[in-house]
């Protein structure tokens, strides 16, 4: 018989029981497709860590206070990081490769403005380095100036969630809100910078000069942390070993493994973040496979069934002088042709769910995965499909004619 | 009546002439070990000449499924010879005993044994599609065995929708449709009311009248009267082998309605 007879043969012994055929169909599509999916989802959310590095700037180094990561420091006291420690970081014949230094005090506050209230994550206290370092940018209004700080003026930059919150969808510029009970005036609203790390958003924010914020809110004890712009993504380690010497200096420290701050890139918090992230992927991919698995084991299963039950018609088909091959033949392109249908309509349906937004997260298709899950889900069928048959056709025509 | 079988003319039942179609030595099936051992077949010698018409009977267990299954090389014996046309099939591979399946038998069981689910014309179709035929010769020689069953009307009906005795008929299109030199069945008519059993016994006396050796197994008298030679087991032994009508000649029962107005059709049996 040729190819094509064989799928004729095939096809009409699949058409016979539609049920079944359909059953098993749906097994493969749904561990193909949630193979595709999941690693789709994991691998769009280390994307979006990805793309928030590249938004925080690279070139930006964070100071904050206490011992160094765990049990690495023997430091025995904790010096506060001060403004002072922020003057000296910005001298730039101790530090060449710092660009800007930005102070930083954090809180949070509620904000009202003419009878809405919202609560804001995060009011900073900060120079106006901050913006550049921080890369944050204003797309209404304007920054603060280095003026407004040194006159501790009661403005603020706020961050799009915050002016939808309060403003709807009104200019916040040069309008009063009030903020834990101080009246500041809104300058400039930023660019949203999207919630791609979904830890906390990033946009809902509130930043004033540094005195305001401490007059009004922190007082004027240490700094939550400071934020360090090195002149170039090249020059990170340079600055971080400078940032060491000065702070050293300034908190008479001649210990290094006794410091009493930590330096951190953005990159490395962020990658900390994205190996979570890797985590995250993996486990996602582990689901993925255990439903591939079963998937596996419902078109194992379903073949066991199919020969069983087909037992005697393969032991009157040999008979009536079908070789061995034939049958063979026959029942493997039955696997075949489900298994590639099912797991083609699998992929489909991944390419069309990847366009959906899945948690908050923008699934990014894998190209392996697709292949991957397809190519395994075709194995499983073909394997499953043709050993059991195998089997059948290489018994006894009579046995397999009593076959009961 | 001057029916000649082709170049088989010569044959005779005393076992000279022409090879025997089947010649089987010493034919021995056992199931089971130990205690619970059953000699289906305790040493059968069976020799069947070309265009022979033979009858098994015996009583339920007696052996003839058992011997018929053999003959078929749908099963093997435990020991024994069994030479078919000459050939020794316990030498044979599975892909030369499934050519001799296709070509040279056409078996025919008491339970139909139809693949579920197909119309009676691709059903017949189905031996020459394993041999290799292309399909509209497929399709022409497979209705031609159709309406020589005169179930041409019924080519597109699937086994479930037709009666027991259409549907043994259609299993017979399928037996012959490859013109195999030997028809074999198992109890062909015993699911079968008087009127299909004639029917289909006539198809197969007119078989046997063209040339084809034919073995069937029966329960009924009526059916064996049909038979050149009625051959009987008892305990996996034949115990008695009795002629009633020369090999050479037709079958008992069209020589019966000898002259009769279906005589121009006997010679035409064959279906390619
Ligand atoms: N697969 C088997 N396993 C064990 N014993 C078997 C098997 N097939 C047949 N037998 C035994 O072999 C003996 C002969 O069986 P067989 O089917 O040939 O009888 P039979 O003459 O065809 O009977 P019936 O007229 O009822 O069809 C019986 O005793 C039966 O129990
Ligand atoms: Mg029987």
């Amino acid at each position: 018989m040729n190819p094509f007879e064989t799928l004729r043969f095939a096809a009409l012994g699949l058409a016979a029981n539609k049920v079944r055929s359909g059953l098993t169909m749906l097994g493969i599509l749904i561990g193909v497709a949630a193979v595709i999916l999941l690693l789709a989802v994991g691998n769009g959310s280390s994307q979006a860590v990805k793309d928030s590095i590249d938004a925080l700037g690279t070139n930006a180094l964070t100071v904050s206070s206490g011992a160094g990561f765990g049990a690495q420091s023997t430091a025995t006291s904790t010096k506060p990081l001060t403004v002072a420690d922020a003057r000296a970081l910005a001298d730039p014949s101790q530090a060449p490769d710092i660009k800007g230094v930005a102070p930083e005090v954090q809180t949070s506050q509620t904000a009202l403005y003419q009878g809405t209230s919202h609560t804001v994550s995060s009011v900073i206290g900060t120079y106006p380095a901050y913006f550049e370092a921080s890369n944050s940018k204003v797309t209404l209004g304007d920054y603060f100036s280095a003026d407004d700080v040194l006159a501790s003026r009661k403005v603020a930059v706020i961050g799009s969630t915050t002016a939808a919150d309060l403003f709807g969808t009104a200019s916040p510029i040069g309008k009063k809100i009030v903020l834990g009970g101080t009246p500041l005036t809104v300058v400039g609203e930023l660019a949203t910078k999207g919630s791609g790390t979904g830890f906390n958003d990033p946009d809902d924010v509130v930043i004033a000069p540094l005195p305001t914020v401490q007059n009004a809110y922190t007082g004027f004890g240490s700094l939550s942390q400071i934020l360090v712009e090195a002149t170039s993504a090249d020059t990170t380690t340079q600055a971080q070993n400078e940032i060491t010497t000065v702070l050293m200096g300034t908190h008479g420290i001649t210990d290094p493994t006794a410091v009493d701050f930590r330096v951190g890139s953005q990159t490395t918090l962020l990658s900390t973040r994205s190996s979570t992230t890797q985590t995250f992927t993996v486990l996602l991919g582990a689901v993925a496979a255990i439903s591939l698995l079963v998937g596996g084991i419902g078109i194992t299963n379903i073949m066991l069934v199919t020969v069983t039950e087909r037992t005697r018609e393969i032991g009157i088909r040999k008979a009536i002088g079908a070789p061995k091959g034939v049958i063979l033949s026959q029942f493997l392109a039955e696997s075949t042709l489900l298994s590639l249908a099912g797991a083609g309509l699998g992929v489909v349906t991944a390419l069309v769910g990847a366009h959906f937004t899945i948690a908050g997260i923008k699934p990014v298709v894998i190209p392996a995965s697709v292949w991957g899950a397809f190519g395994i889900a075709v194995a499983i069928g073909l394997f499953f499909g043709s050993y059991p048959a195998s089997r059948a056709a290489s018994l006894r025509p009579i046995e397999a004619l009593r076959h009961e | 009546m001057t029916l000649t079988p082709g170049p088989l003319s010569g044959a005779t039942s005393d076992g000279r002439g022409p090879a025997p179609v089947i010649a089987a030595r010493r034919l021995v099936k056992t199931y089971g070990m130990g205690d619970a051992v059953v000699h289906a077949l305790a040493g059968v010698d069976l020799t069947v000449e070309v265009g022979d018409y033979v009858a098994i009977m015996g009583s339920s267990g007696s052996g003839k499924s058992t011997l018929m299954n053999i003959l078929g090389c749908l099963d093997v014996p435990t020991t024994g010879r069994y030479l078919l046309d000459g050939i020794d099939v316990g030498g044979l591979d599975e892909r030369q005993l499934s050519l001799v399946r296709n070509r040279k038998i056409g078996f025919i069981f008491q339970s139909f044994n139809l693949v579920p689910r197909t119309t009676a014309v691709a059903q017949v179709e189905l031996p020459l599609a394993y041999a290799g035929v292309k399909a509209a010769e497929r399709r022409r020689r497979a209705m031609a065995a159709l309406t020589m069953v005169g179930l041409a009307d019924r080519a597109e009906h699937k086994p479930n929708e037709l009666s027991g005795g259409q549907q043994q008929r259609v299993a017979v299109a399928r037996a012959l449709v490859t013109s195999p030199a030997m028809l074999l069945a198992d109890e062909p008519t015993g699911n079968l009311d008087s009127h299909s059993t004639k029917e289909v016994l006539g198809i197969v006396d007119r078989l046997n009248a063209s040339g084809r050796t034919v073995v069937l197994i029966t329960h009924e008298d009526e059916v064996a009267h049909h038979a050149k030679r009625v051959i009987r087991l008892v305990d996996g032994l034949i115990v008695s082998d009795v002629r009633q009508a020369p090999v050479a000649g037709p079958p008992p029962a069209l020589e019966a309605a000898a002259a009769g107005p279906a005589h121009g059709e006997l010679t035409q049996g064959g279906v390619r």
